[in-house]
């Protein structure tokens, strides 16, 4: 199911002994089935794209910070920019004021940040590899979901039906090394016997980040965070 | 409404901001937070108080009640969606659970480096929560009673003006025994403190 495509490059010509070699990763895809849990460390400067792989997909995603201490903070993430769901070019913030990524492309104007996740034993499971547990969980981004809040004197949400589609997709630039745990159950407001689709992840190396970057000029909170980042790895 | 709670009580304490206090409150007890002055938030946390891990969850208990805000009959619920405690009485109307606590770090990205040394939420937090192994990890999404932050039908939030009063008031009755860590915010840089932060009281009552 991973298909890797990395090579072992010689550090300095010949073909001398393997301590001499480093890999070189140009990436990979990798799909997660629809009700499955998974996780993966990422290198900061990556571009990480989600593709729903059919109709109604859920990603539920939860982010931890280099030191698996620091984590996503949404809360912190939505009144940073005024938003109460996920958009590009948002800049995803942690505990610590970081941006550990940034939403830098998505077919969707929306990604549900406001009505957590399943618990479900194979997500909990994932965190378990990592030596994260019950006290590490956090709000999460719940990609290709959406949940609409009515306006209404007491805020009522109503889930959105058929919100995503077979080939949306969101694209992550990690400003930071991450830890990603996925979960590709069903939005905890679906209906039940709801049959999840699947999600491809692709990881591939981002471009340089310039100062025309979008999430660098969204707001300047957003700015911001994006220094906090750079300062944490000076 | 009668009054009953400030007749006999186990807990009265004013609370100024800037400062906190971890209160455990036992099943069937009341706890009430009175907004003495008007429009100050209140970042509160919930935990079970014989299992910290089973700790109050924003956003299962938005999901679980369908709505953003949190008022009279709001169950609060853990991340096992097991009920905290229950919001009993509401003179205020509602309540936030979306805007999270200022921090720090969190006030250098909002408002810049000038405010980082300032007063935050999470420090009193982290100080008052430490003796009951509250710490970093343990600190999930919380609670601002009394903080206006609305969220509208095209996904935009912002914090608004508060639409508390002088002597305004928010009980909760704890459905098992829990922790209250309560954390009175001495925010300055936005209108949910009405741009001068007042101390509140807190009234408990156990029997
Ligand atoms: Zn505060």
């Amino acid at each position: 199911m991973q298909q890797e495509r990395a090579l072992l490059v010689p550090t300095h010509g010949g073909f001398p002994d393997v301590t001499e070699y480093r890999i070189v990763s140009r990436g990979y895809t990798h799909d997660v089935p629809g009700d499955a849990a998974w996780s993966t460390p990422l290198r900061a400067g990556r571009h990480v794209t989600l593709t729903s792989l059919g109709a109604g997909a859920n990603a539920s995603v939860l982010l931890f910070g280099p030191d698996r201490l620091d984590r996503l903070n949404v809360p912190d993430t939505l009144k940073a920019q005024l938003s109460a769901c996920i958009r590009p070019p948002m800049v995803l913030m942690s505990d610590r004021g970081l941006a550990l990524a940034s939403v830098v492309a998505s077919t969707l104007d929306w990604h549900d940040c406001l009505t957590g996740f399943v618990r479900e034993p194979l997500l909990v499971t994932e965190l378990a590899k990592h030596g994260l547990g019950e006290h590490d969980l956090h709000g999460s981004v719940n990609f290709f979901s959406r949940v609409t809040p009515a306006g209404d004197e007491r805020g009522t949400l109503t889930w959105s039906p058929g919100h995503g589609s077979e080939g949306d997709s969101v694209t992550l630039r990690t400003e930071l090394d991450l830890l990603l745990v996925l979960s590709t159950s069903p939005h905890p407001l679906a209906p039940a016997g709801y049959e999840p689709a699947g999600v491809r992840v692709e990881v591939a190396h981002a471009p340089h980040v310039d100062a025309e970057d979008a999430s660098v000029l969204f707001r300047p909170e957003s700015a911001r965070a994006l220094e906090m980042s750079r300062r944490s790895v000076a | 409404m009668t009054d009953s709670l400030t007749a006999a009580t186990d807990v009265d304490l004013v609370v100024q901001p800037g400062d906190g206090a971890l209160i455990r409150v036992p099943a069937g007890g009341r706890l009430r937070i009175v907004d003495t002055e008007g429009n100050q938030a209140v970042d509160t946390l919930f935990y079970d108080a014989d299992d910290i891990a089973n700790r109050y969850s924003a956003f299962d208990t938005i999901r679980e009640q369908g709505a953003v805000y949190l008022s009279t009959g709001s169950r609060l619920l853990s991340g096992r969606l097991d009920e905290l405690a229950v919001i009993t009485s509401d003179t205020c109307g509602r309540h936030d659970t979306v805007g999270g606590a200022c921090a720090q770090e969190s006030n250098a990205i909002r408002y810049g480096e000038r405010t980082r040394h300032q007063h935050a939420c999470r420090q009193t937090f982290l100080a008052y929560g430490a003796p009951a192994g509250i710490g970093q990890r343990e600190l999930g999404h919380n609670i601002n009673f009394f903080m206006n932050v609305p969220v509208d039908a095209r996904g935009s939030l912002r914090f608004d003006d508060g639409i508390s009063g002088p002597g305004r008031y928010v009980e909760i009755t704890a459905t098992r025994d829990v922790l209250a860590l309560v954390s009175n915010c001495p925010q300055l840089n936005n209108p949910c403190n009405g741009w001068n932060p007042t101390p509140v009281q807190l009234l408990g009552r156990w029997t």
